[in-house]
């Protein structure tokens, strides 16, 4: 086996068309960016799935951790005056 | 963690499978689950990258260009799809050069199918009739497994598939409209891959070891009894459309199951070829093991590249 550094992993974000986010459609080794760049079209948009293409190395991206996902997610659960059917209104208002 | 503790987190985690709910790679899941995982997605993906040396093969001696680039298109996706699962089983916490070394070294298993030599152009239409039939057949109900990056990459490879199948019975049919002797072809191929393809879908149930737990997980939804049943009942009507003989005496509609009986597999058959005895394992291995040493300097050198780029640019910053 070689002694020499692997190709790092990339996450792989394509938009389908113009008007969409870009979404996250998996990941590959490449050696830079550029390849990364054609290695994903290769791999991800064989059928027109993408008119553009980001990658990222996947070491810089930071996750949350489902353990504390507790803290982070439940504090929301108990707004419901964030919602518009928190308000009470007569039947008579329309369009609000 | 106390024992007490990984049995209720295991029982949370039961059930959150039992209620459709997806596991995603950084929730806490039980080592089985994750070995079982690691197991099932690579031996898959290692089908896939295996899958395309019987198929390259007829590459440069396709009869047209019209099949040479349809079959082309075929292998190219089968690496897409080998990368596509080896990602989805990286974020299990097993690297690509591990897994790699599992193929190459021979503990990791892939599809048997792959170890049968392809010796006539017909085998090209039989391969995508039956073969990449059968894996349908197997990969559809994984789209809805309880593992999210496996469940989201057998999306995108069944979208792709069933082309294979189609470019398969579409060579299949041409053969079979043509003179006598490629008619001829196309029944020998049939004759050489039927059984080979029905073995394909796993041992019986009541040989199958992993059977039980992996359906509770949904890592399978039918048994491989169910799915060679579905498979057979699909196909026969296939091959009465091309005017082929399924290579089976026993084959009989059973009008009361509304399913075709079928004859003994030979089983014994099917575990030497798993044990690597079979007629083309070690040729098979050869050339994927041959490909990877080849590539190493391509490889070195494309990230001494890389290295070296990168410092020029760190350069230019300071």
């Amino acid at each position: 086996m070689s002694n020499k550094k692997n190709w790092p992993l990339w996450e792989v974000f394509v938009r389908s068309k113009n008007g969409l986010e870009h979404r996250h459609f998996g990941s590959l080794h490449a050696a830079d960016a550029e390849m990364a760049l054609e290695n994903a079209r290769d791999v991800y948009t064989r059928r027109n799935e993408g008119v553009s293409i980001w990658v990222v190395e996947s070491k810089h991206i930071t996750a949350s951790n489902p353990e504390h996902n507790g803290e982070l997610f439940e504090p929301a659960q108990d707004k419901v005056y964030r919602h518009p059917t928190f308000y009470d209104l007569p039947d008579d208002v329309k369009h609000m | 963690m106390s024992g007490d503790q990984i049995k209720n987190l295991e029982a949370e985690f039961e059930a959150r499978i039992a209620r459709d709910e997806k596991i995603e790679p950084k929730d806490w899941m039980p080592e089985k689950y994750r070995q079982t995982h690691i197991r099932q997605i690579s031996q898959h993906a290692h089908s896939e990258i295996v899958g395309m040396l019987p198929e390259g093969n007829w590459i440069t001696r396709a009869p047209s260009l019209r099949r040479k680039v349809a079959l082309l298109a075929k292998v190219q996706d089968e690496a897409g799809h080998g990368l596509y699962l080896y990602s989805a089983c990286e974020t299990l916490g097993i690297t690509r050069d591990e897994l790699y070394e599992q193929l190459h070294s021979g503990k990791a298993k892939y599809s048997s199918i792959f170890n049968y030599p392809t010796v006539t152009w017909a085998d090209m239409g039989a391969i995508g009739w039956l073969v990449d039939g059968a894996a349908i057949i197997n990969q559809v109900p994984l789209c809805n497994t309880s593992f999210g990056p496996y469940a989201r990459a057998m999306v995108r490879v069944c979208k792709e598939e069933s082309f294979h199948q189609r470019q398969g019975y579409e060579i299949m049919l041409k053969l079979c409209n043509g003179t006598p002797e490629q008619k001829e072809m196309a029944q020998d191929a049939l004759n050489r891959w039927w059984w080979p393809s029905l073995m394909m879908l796993g041992p019986t149930d009541d040989m199958s070891v992993h059977t039980e737990q992996s359906m509770k997980w949904k890592l399978k939804r039918k048994t491989n009894d169910e799915l060679r049943q579905q498979f057979i009942d699909q196909t026969v009507p296939q091959a009465d459309i091309l005017g082929l003989t399924i290579p089976d005496p026993d084959l009989k509609w059973n009008e009361e199951r509304q399913s075709y009986d079928f004859g003994e597999i030979n089983w014994d058959e099917f575990w030497q070829v798993v044990k690597g005895h079979g007629p083309m394992n070690k040729e098979r291995m050869k050339a994927r093991v041959g490909a990877w040493e080849r590539g190493e300097w391509v490889r070195d050198a494309a990230m001494a590249h890389a290295e070296k780029q990168q410092e020029r640019k760190n350069k230019q910053v300071v």
